[in-house]
């Protein structure tokens, strides 16, 4: 070896007093594909330079070629912890773009889905901030739940993750009595397992410690970096869009919308616990009204709307319409309106927004999806500026950042 | 609040420099020239019947058809407490897309605006930090505007055994 080698330094790194610490892109504590450049004063965070982009695919491209219906597969991979708000936000979308009207019962099996992915997608979150705070019991725990709640998937669309479930104007069938028998399953047994994942963290005293007064952001700084979701309500906002603009029927619900006031950890992690009581709660009411739909009304899944939903498959061999829509639709050579439409949906993580402009072509002229994710996640360097690097951590989670949403 | 009034006030600021108005699907449009944008938003933000205080969405198309002003930059706004929606659009040349940054009346719109000039190579003058945030900085082109068009899915020049083309 050559006592001649040098290595090169940085301009300035010798002098320097602080640390820079390189976190992520692939660091276990991230839960995701993003990287974080932190400047540390000891174990204080003096600076945080977040980049993102890992896991860029170019969705809005992608759908620029993409008959309305195959892009509903592009949304699965948005917040893939709550896949289903993502596909019917999709749904909506092109039947507002449409002027398709959806039956009340195809509103209330899709609210049904919605609220049991934002409890599948708050169970993560919540579990997760167990885990970076050193409890790994609570997400071993509820993780059975949350099988349960793809079970039910499974049951009415076939897939658990990306579910691509639905059809513009509704489902692509009825619910099974499976399906049914799982939800009440789901009702019955979830309740006691929430109260105890609740007794396990909400007063304990290290989580506590951990997680009040840290990552702390305020309602006015909140609103203006355009949070949404549980944590813009958790800094004491009740912006929610199923109130604010209702999309499939949410107003037919009497639901609560809970706030923090803090804005940190601790309101985050119980304002989700209390969404996903609220969930329980919408969920029951949408079963209920759904069993009151006796007689053909109790079979209705799907709008009429023939030339976006695809025929069944018997009538394809038997019906000259059918054929002909089931051709067009498969092929994607239906033309789609002339229009420009903005469609938001809450999502397991704030407003999901779908901007769609069509110039009356087979696909959308341009697509944009508003990530609640993305936006908020350049909070970042404020909120955890001067804080401990563990905090950080969990302020990371505790937002609940899903990368594939930030990517898009 | 609705959108006659909204466009009432607005006229009375702007006059005739505001321009196509609309009310697509019930959100009220209207087009703005791009020196005007920031005095727009400003106004729409401080006026306090407005008051549209929350940036929803920011983000660009582009139309390769508009000779002289392709490239469009779209800001949906949100008044949180009479629960109004509107959309502000500008556009802008392609040779010259240069607009000014909102990121001084919302920190939101700083990511929105890295996005969209990843994307469509808009110039947000002002803007603290405007660098790429999705694609990779050595990228030298935007490349969601219409000169790219996506590969043609029935091309058969290509040898690639491994995705089976």
């Amino acid at each position: 070896m050559s006592e001649h080698q040098h290595i090169k330094l940085p301009e300035g790194s010798i002098g320097k007093t602080t640390t820079t610490l390189n976190l992520g892109p692939t660091h276990p504590a991230t839960h995701g594909v993003f990287q974080n450049i932190l400047e540390l004063d000891g174990e204080r965070i003096v600076k945080a330079e977040p980049t993102v982009g890992y896991i860029h695919r170019a969705f809005e491209k992608i759908a620029e070629r993409r008959p309305l219906y195959q892009i509903t597969t592009l949304t699965d991979r948005l917040n893939y912890c709550s896949a289903p708000i993502n596909n019917m936000g999709w749904h909506l979308t092109c039947e507002k773009l449409l002027g398709v009207k959806t039956p009340k019962r195809v509103d209330y099996l899709r609210v049904i889905i919605m609220e049991l992915s934002r409890i599948s997608d708050h169970l993560i979150c919540n579990s997760i901030v167990g885990v970076d705070t050193g409890a790994y019991t609570g997400f071993l725990y509820v993780m059975q739940y949350r099988e349960l709640i793809y079970e039910i998937y499974e049951e009415v669309c076939g897939s658990r993750l990306t579910t691509n479930m639905g059809r513009i104007g509704g489902f692509e069938r009825n619910f099974t009595q499976a399906a049914f028998e799982k939800l009440e399953r789901f009702l019955r047994e979830y309740p006691g397992v929430q109260k105890e994942f609740e007794s396990l963290f909400s007063r304990n005293r290290i989580f506590m410690d951990r997680t009040r007064g840290t990552g702390a952001i305020s309602a006015e700084r909140a609103l203006n970096y355009g949070f949404t979701g549980p944590n813009l309500r958790a800094a004491g906002v009740d912006y929610d869009v199923r109130v604010h603009s209702p999309y499939s029927s949410y107003q037919d619900f009497d639901f609560q919308v809970p706030v923090g006031t803090r804005g940190d950890n601790y309101d985050r992690f119980l304002v989700r616990n209390e969404e996903i009581w609220q969930s329980l709660s919408l969920i029951r009411q949408a079963y209920e009204k759904v069993q009151a739909f006796k007689g053909a009304e109790a079979d209705v899944y799907h709008a009429d709307a023939p030339e976006y939903y695809l025929p069944e498959k018997k009538d394809v061999y038997t019906k000259m319409e059918a054929l002909i829509y089931h051709f067009k639709i498969v092929m994607g050579e239906t033309e789609i309106p002339v229009g420009e439409v903005y469609q938001s949906v809450e999502g397991g993580n704030g407003e999901l927004g779908f901007y769609l402009v069509s110039d009356g072509g087979r696909a959308p002229f341009r697509l944009h999806f508003r990530r609640p994710c993305f936006i908020y996640y350049q909070a970042f360097p404020e909120i955890v500026k001067g804080g401990m690097l563990s905090d950080a951590i969990i302020t990371m989670s505790s937002l609940n950042l899903i990368a594939g949403e930030m990517d898009a | 609040m609705t959108n006659e009034f909204i466009k009432q006030k607005l006229q009375a600021k702007f006059g005739e420099a505001l321009s196509e108005w609309g009310e697509p699907y019930g959100m009220l449009t209207v087009t703005v020239p791009r020196e005007l944008n920031l005095k727009v938003l400003n106004f729409l933000y401080d006026d306090p019947e407005l008051a549209f205080r929350f940036l929803t969405d920011l983000t660009g198309a582009h139309y390769p058809d508009r000779k002289g002003e392709e490239l469009s930059v779209i800001y949906h706004l949100h008044n949180l407490v009479s629960n109004v929606r509107m959309r502000v659009k500008l556009y802008t040349p392609a040779a010259q897309p240069d607009v000014y940054t909102a990121t001084g009346l919302f920190s939101g719109a700083n990511w929105m605006e890295r996005e969209t000039y990843d994307f469509y190579g808009i110039n947000f003058l002002g803007h603290p930090d405007l660098r790429r945030v999705l694609n990779v900085e050595e990228m030298d082109y935007h490349p969601l505007r219409k000169e790219f068009p996506l590969e043609d899915q029935s091309r058969i020049d290509k040898d690639d055994d491994m995705f089976g083309r």
